[in-house]
């Protein structure tokens, strides 16, 4: 772009070379890095012919934070803080693959009570960022009222997570072996009062927001992915299931204790905004009732290992890998070792960053308001994919 | 679909308009969930395991000195560097002293010189850069660290957050005066 | 000769009283939408300021006012600031036929429907020049957009309004409220009731309000056609905004709700009444539901309101020849 005034090329890299389909009189309009709807600063260059968007292009990096370079310095102790800041919607996912790489790599055994305990504070992590997503999606198709229902139930489970982590979003509470610290009875208390009032906010969601109109008329035949493009794009969690894929980590590859409890996994076969709206709404259900089992079976023992690496621990030569299923997906850490003091290389798998690839081919011919609604229903966290 | 039942669809739908006005107008009408935060707090319960900035323990015998032995892990433990601990040096000794020493050491006997004592001269802590992740807690030899639970830490500036923290426990001490149980109650769980 | 001085005085006497009410209203309003929302999402809205946050419109205002007023880059400076101007002015103008109390009216016109219907239309040349003079690609949709939806919408408006002038034989609003009477039963609402919701429908659509503030939907386009002005100029599209909000209330409440008619005693206190609770309905209408897309904005218009409207307003010719 030629700014004939100052006689300059104007725009970035982006900008000057971002290649316009073959229509012509299109507009091409930045949408982001600051744009209430793209959480965060996500970048989208958009081309549009009226409303209608001819060609999307994300760009990503404005949010990059070396993490995967950060651990090359660290030791793998140290390296924990980072796991609660990759992702803020669902750390504890970050947190639980970190963690389940290292002991796999350096076969520490996790003793029955810890592992429970990571399930429930996992699970109920993953209620609150579904929670952050639907009152967030929401903002997003205009209404403004069901986000701050939705904080209110989400600041209830952070004072029950601040208990058994210490913190209130950026969780760093898992540790190699185990968790940092064993529940008390004010968090059995809160957590047993927390599920049947939980299990009668969801009607009031589903009156006020899901049966709603003109949400539906929103959501609903939007943003379609076929099974066959979530493949491609190997995208996962609840942007996969909401296409009737029903691959969940949980089930496809179990690790920890979940097989013992009794839930679904939640999958609807339309493909829609609306499917993936679903899926995790029915998802916040099933956290519920895996945590109700799980602190009903709560066995006794130790929350850690008794020989807790420390930091100046070094891990034995080689690689491992573990996969979590966490809030937006799929959530891998692969850990190499060459046994010196720091990691050679930890490589993060982030679901948002395959679920993001899929907004450029679906946003295709749709309107501006329903390109803010597809990207909504991808619940992307911005960090997470620039990690 | 056939037009009658399309009509039905089509109240249907409507009255979901109602049923999203009758749940707002519920709310509207029931209590706020708002803490007005400087007229009321929240239930001190929650916070009794929060993991706010770090403090010293005090040792048991001494509450206004720290447990700690100056042996720096903690300093080496953390990831992002914001502990800083100054050791002591050896008490100064007056010429006669030293005179005494040199005078010992020439006739060949073996003399214990006067060692540093162990508790740090310094032990400063910058909260801005600490990401609370409790490495240096799970690192300290002799438990001398913990959380606290502060949550209503304010500061204007960056060197609001750059505590000394012997001065702090020293405060402390005072502000519990001296009837008090020396022994602050350590977070057993984070040790 | 006498009688024109008058009826000058009286209308300029009228205008500044319009005006000061204007502005009253907008603290209050501002008040009363951010406190509604607050009850409504359960949170206590603004608070500090004052007791229980009533002073909070007034330092609102004076920050708008102490703002720079930025001109961006490579926009028309004439039509950037004509067009808060142009949105804000005309809307004193509508306040004129408004019946607020047996004789409390600036200037009782035969054609005062008509007036309020012509210079409502000013509004959306307004918004049009703010959103093409600033230079800004999202202020440009949100003009385009602003226009399709006021032009459109006017016209169901135009034709429930019409309906009740039918019925009425006049155009003048004092007169209507005239014909009403004291209690509920008596009022045009009850034989108009699908005139009264399309009408409440499009004025929504034509003051751009939740769930239809297309123009300035903060999650598509940023804000909108007023998303490069700052200070003042925004505060008077604010400031028209909230005024536009209470001229379709006063006109619903005269077409409708028998204006300043009421059970027991009448006056303007009744007028006023139904006026706040036009508008707090509206309040409640934006802090429930989500915003519509805009092909369905003008499908809800084109497929549902116009017909419906045309049917009432036969259905209306008919009656009233027959009967």
């Amino acid at each position: 772009m030629r700014n004939e005034k100052l006689d300059l090329v104007t725009g970035d890299f982006y900008t000057q070379n971002f290649q316009k389909g073959a229509r012509e009189n299109t507009l091409i309009l930045n949408m982001g890095p600051q744009h209430p709807s793209t959480h965060g600063v996500l970048r989208i260059i958009l081309e549009l012919d009226g409303e209608y968007i001819v060609r999307a292009e994300p760009i990503l990096g404005y949010l990059h934070r070396m993490h995967e370079k950060m651990a090359e310095v660290k030791t793998l102790v140290q390296y924990m803080p980072n796991m609660g800041r990759v992702d803020y919607g669902h750390p504890l996912a970050w947190n639980w693959a970190f963690a389940g790489a290292v002991e796999r790599l350096g076969g520490i055994e996790v003793p029955e009570r810890a592992e429970y305990l990571r399930v429930i504070s996992c699970e109920l992590n993953r209620i609150t960022s579904h929670l952050l997503w639907w009152g967030a999606y929401i903002l997003d198709l205009g209404a403004f009222t069901p986000i701050m229902y939705a904080f209110d139930d989400r600041e209830r489970l952070l004072d029950i997570l601040q208990i058994v982590t210490g913190s209130r979003l950026t969780y760093s509470s898992f540790r190699f072996g185990g968790v940092c610290a064993d529940i008390n009875d004010k968090f059995k208390e809160l957590v047993n009062d927390f599920i049947p009032y939980m299990r009668t906010r969801l009607p009031m969601y589903k009156g006020l927001v899901t049966d709603n109109i003109i949400l539906r008329k929103r959501v609903e035949e939007i943003g379609y992915f076929s099974p066959d493009m979530i493949r491609r794009y190997g995208a996962t969690g609840p942007v996969a299931r909401g296409s009737g894929l029903a691959y969940d980590v949980r089930r496809a590859e179990p690790y920890s204790v979940y097989n013992r409890f009794d839930w679904k996994v939640p999958v609807y076969e339309k493909g829609d905004a609306m499917a993936r709206y679903l899926v995790r709404l029915d998802e916040i259900e099933q956290s519920l009732n895996i945590v109700e089992q799980a602190m009903a079976s709560l066995p006794e023992g130790k929350h850690i290992v008794d020989k807790a690496p420390k930091y100046t621990w070094k891990a034995p030569k080689g690689e491992a890998y573990f996969a979590v299923e966490g809030g937006r997906g799929k959530v891998g850490v692969q850990v190499v070792s060459d046994g010196g003091k720091n990691p050679y290389k930890i490589k993060l798998r982030a679901p948002g960053f395959s679920n993001l690839s899929l907004f450029a081919e679906a946003s295709q011919g749709t309107l501006l308001a329903d390109a803010v609604a597809i990207l909504g229903s991808l619940d992307l966290i911005i960090p997470e994919i620039d990690r | 679909m056939n037009p009658i039942k399309k009509f039905f669809q089509t109240i249907a739908d409507l009255w979901s308009l109602i049923v999203g006005l009758q749940i707002t107008g519920k709310y509207f009408c029931q209590r706020q969930v708002t803490v007005h935060y400087p007229r009321k707090e929240i239930d001190p319960e929650i916070n009794k395991t929060y993991r706010g900035h770090i403090e010293l323990v005090a040792s048991p015998k001494d509450p206004t000195k720290p447990k700690c032995i100056s042996c720096l892990m903690c300093v080496s433990a953390c990831p992002s560097g914001c502990i800083t601990v100054v050791k002591s040096k050896p008490p100064k000794l007056s010429p006669e002293e030293e005179q005494a020493i040199k005078d010992a050491e020439a006739r060949g006997e073996k003399v214990k010189k006067p060692s540093a004592p162990k508790e740090p001269a310094q032990w400063k802590y910058d909260f801005s850069l600490c990401s609370l992740c409790g490495t240096c807690i799970e690192a300290c030899a002799v438990d001398s660290i913990q959380f606290s639970n502060e949550l209503y830490v304010v500061g204007t500036s960056r060197n609001d957050f750059k505590y000394d923290l012997l001065a702090r426990l020293k405060s402390q001490a005072e502000k519990r005066g001296p009837v008090a149980e020396s022994k602050p109650e350590a977070e057993t769980k984070e040790a | 000769m006498n009688g024109i001085a008058t009826e000058l005085i009286r209308i300029v006497v009228g205008l500044v009283a319009v005006a000061a009410f204007v502005g009253l209203n907008g603290l209050v309003l501002v008040y009363a939408e951010r406190k509604g929302a607050g009850h409504f999402q359960r949170r206590p809205g603004p608070f500090e300021v004052g007791p229980h946050g009533v002073i909070q419109p007034i330092a609102d205002a004076l920050k708008l006012i102490g703002k720079q007023l930025f001109t961006p880059e490579n926009a028309d400076p004439f039509l950037f600031w004509l067009a808060p101007l142009l949105s804000f002015f005309p809307v004193l103008l509508l306040f004129v036929p408004l019946p607020f109390g047996p004789v409390l009216t600036v200037w009782e016109v035969d054609l005062g429907l008509l007036l309020i219907l012509a210079f409502a239309g000013i509004n959306v040349l307004a918004l049009l020049l703010a959103g093409w003079a600033s230079n800004n690609k999202y202020g440009l949709l949100g003009a385009g957009r602003a226009v399709a939806q006021s032009v459109a919408y006017e016209i169901p408006l135009l034709l429930t309004v019409l309906a009740i002038a039918f019925q009425s034989g006049t155009l003048n609003l004092s007169t209507i409220v005239s014909q009403q009477g004291s209690w509920p039963w008596q009022w045009n609402i009850v034989t108009q009731p699908l005139a009264f919701i399309i009408y409440l429908i499009s004025a929504l659509g034509e003051t751009n309000r939740a769930p239809f503030d297309l123009p300035e939907a903060e999650s598509e386009l940023t804000a909108g056609f007023h998303t490069e002005y700052s200070g003042m100029g925004f505060g008077m599209f604010f400031l028209a905004e909230y005024a536009n909000m209470i001229v379709v209330s006063g006109v619903c409440t005269a077409l409708f709700l028998g204006g300043w008619k009421g059970p027991f005693v009448d006056g303007f206190w009744w007028y006023l009444v139904k006026v706040y609770a036009l508008l707090g309905a509206m309040i409640w209408f934006r802090w429930t539901y989500p915003r519509v897309r805009f092909d369905q904005l003008l499908n809800i218009n084109w497929k549902w309101l116009l017909p419906l409207a045309t049917l009432n307003l036969l259905g209306t010719a008919f009656l009233m020849k027959v009967f």
